[in-house]
């Protein structure tokens, strides 16, 4: 069922679907399609793979691989729909094949249940507050989801507040849903960000580097200046140093790390640490 | 309106909808004009004489909805904008190209790229691709197509002149052929913004 439909696939020019595992770390474009380890066992080099009968001839063995941003499930294979490097990572407790994805730069945030974004109100109707957090709809935050918050004890949050919450409902169906307690009810960083320091916008790649565990540019600013840092999965950063000055260089080295390699960013880390 | 200008085509050699009223005393096309579109200058204005340019709209439009997926964005608008630098023909293709481009910039899902190649035929049935302004203006007939990176398979045609059914299979036959060459560049150039990275 497979094999024959690879062989076509071949015939025709530059478009071929290609093994997963083969394809992994290269720049993958939008419209191929990728085959999943289990599936390239049963094609093997030239389809002449001896297999014992099987009485259930529906059920193989079927790895269970989670198809992450960028991928969707396209029959049996994966069909990739945004640009970008194409990565894997090994199941924790062993079971299942991993998770694929597809790492894309792109500056424009989709709200994702789980992500833990700032936001700024904008408005203030009743017991909800809309809560701008740069996707296509505002996200809806209720006044009873803070650590505290009762109906009497409501929270001093006013319109153009920066919140750092996370998504409870986040799907293209609905209009997304934030909170800023966590699930046993406390509030571990979430809530209104303090005044002061400064919100700006980067991509969305940029964040995800910076918040992979072990980030050294997170490690040079901090032996910089002394200085309070919040990430939101949307692209947004807000920082505060002790001076305004401070703050402003933090945020201009923030948004050049982009571009910079790593011999340069070391350059203008240790010229700065001079002066 | 483009299987109207198919057909027509065999009949008479017409370029626009021909639906345009054209008095024996009167010969100019119809107008449209816009004040105050733009806020930051004292003054702006649009005006649109014929309508080839609403039609340049529809086609791209259409292209980009065949291939955006656009049932994971639901209740959403995405706005493609062109502005062209320059004209030396192939213009179509050309805004097909970038707006191509521009969607996978932006990370808006798509099942596959597309891209646009131009044909032009001259009197003596010689096939030129990508032609130039010149050679656009010369040729008996233009023809634009915009074809999908998995199966190189149509997605729109545009054309405007006089031409037989084998020539339009051997200009779809060459498009195929050179969209080769652009897929190829579009790799090319997405690869190298990775690499940066």
């Amino acid at each position: 069922m497979a094999e024959p439909a690879s062989v076509a696939a071949e015939s025709l020019a530059g478009s071929r679907a290609r093994a997963a595992r083969t394809v992994l770390g290269q720049v993958v474009l939008p419209g191929e399609e990728l085959l999943l380890p289990e599936q390239e066992d049963a094609e093997g080099p030239g389809g002449a793979v001896e297999r014992p009968l099987s009485l259930n001839a529906g059920a193989r063995s079927r790895v269970r691989v989670v198809c992450g941003p960028g991928l969707r499930r396209c029959g049996d294979r994966l069909l990739v729909t945004k640009c970008g490097r194409l990565r894997h990572k090994e199941p924790g407790s062993g079971s299942g094949g991993g998770v694929y994805w597809v790492d894309s730069q792109q500056k424009r945030y989709v709200p994702v249940k789980g992500d833990h974004v700032i936001g700024i109100v904008t408005a203030k109707s009743g017991d909800i507050f809309k809560v701008d957090v740069g996707g296509s709809e505002p996200a809806s935050l209720s006044y009873l989801s803070f650590e505290g918050a009762t109906k009497r004890n409501r929270p001093n949050v006013q319109v153009g507040d920066l919140i750092y919450g996370q998504f409870v409902v986040a799907n293209k169906d609905m209009e997304p849903e934030m909170v800023c307690i966590d699930s046993c009810g406390r509030a571990n960083g979430m809530g209104v960000i303090g005044q002061d320091g400064l919100l700006f916008k980067v991509t969305l790649g940029l964040i995800r580097k910076l918040l992979a565990p072990d980030c050294e540019i997170i490690q040079e600013v901090g032996k910089l200046y002394p200085l309070e840092i919040v990430f939101g999965m949307n692209g947004r950063i807000w920082v505060k140093a002790k001076t305004i000055q401070q703050t402003l260089i933090l945020a201009n080295i923030l948004e050049a790390c982009e571009h910079m390699t790593s011999d340069q960013r070391k350059q203008i880390f240790s010229r700065l640490a001079e002066s | 309106m483009e299987e109207e200008m198919h057909t027509d085509a065999k009949i008479r050699a017409e370029s626009g909808t021909g639906s345009s009223p054209r008095g024996p005393g009167c010969s100019l096309r119809h107008f449209a004009c816009e004040q105050n579109l733009l806020s930051r200058p004292d003054g702006s204005a649009s005006f649109l004489q014929g309508v080839a340019e609403k039609s340049r709209e529809r086609l791209i439009r259409n292209t980009c909805e065949a291939v955006v997926l656009g049932t994971l964005h639901p209740r959403t608008s995405i706005t493609v904008v062109l502005q062209v630098v320059s004209d030396a023909g192939s213009l179509l293709a050309c805004c097909l190209n970038a707006a191509c481009m521009a969607l996978v910039d932006a990370g808006v899902p798509m099942r596959a790229l597309f891209c646009g190649v131009t044909c032009a035929l001259d009197s003596d049935g010689t096939l030129v691709l990508d032609p130039t302004s010149k050679q656009e203006k010369e040729a008996r007939a233009v023809l634009t197509f915009a074809l999908d990176s998995v199966e190189r398979k149509l997605l729109m045609s545009s054309t405007k002149g006089l031409y037989s059914d084998t020539e339009l299979q051997q200009c779809l036959a060459a498009a195929q052929a050179a969209s080769q060459h652009v897929f190829r560049f579009y790799r090319e150039s997405l690869q190298r913004r990775y690499s940066k990275s």
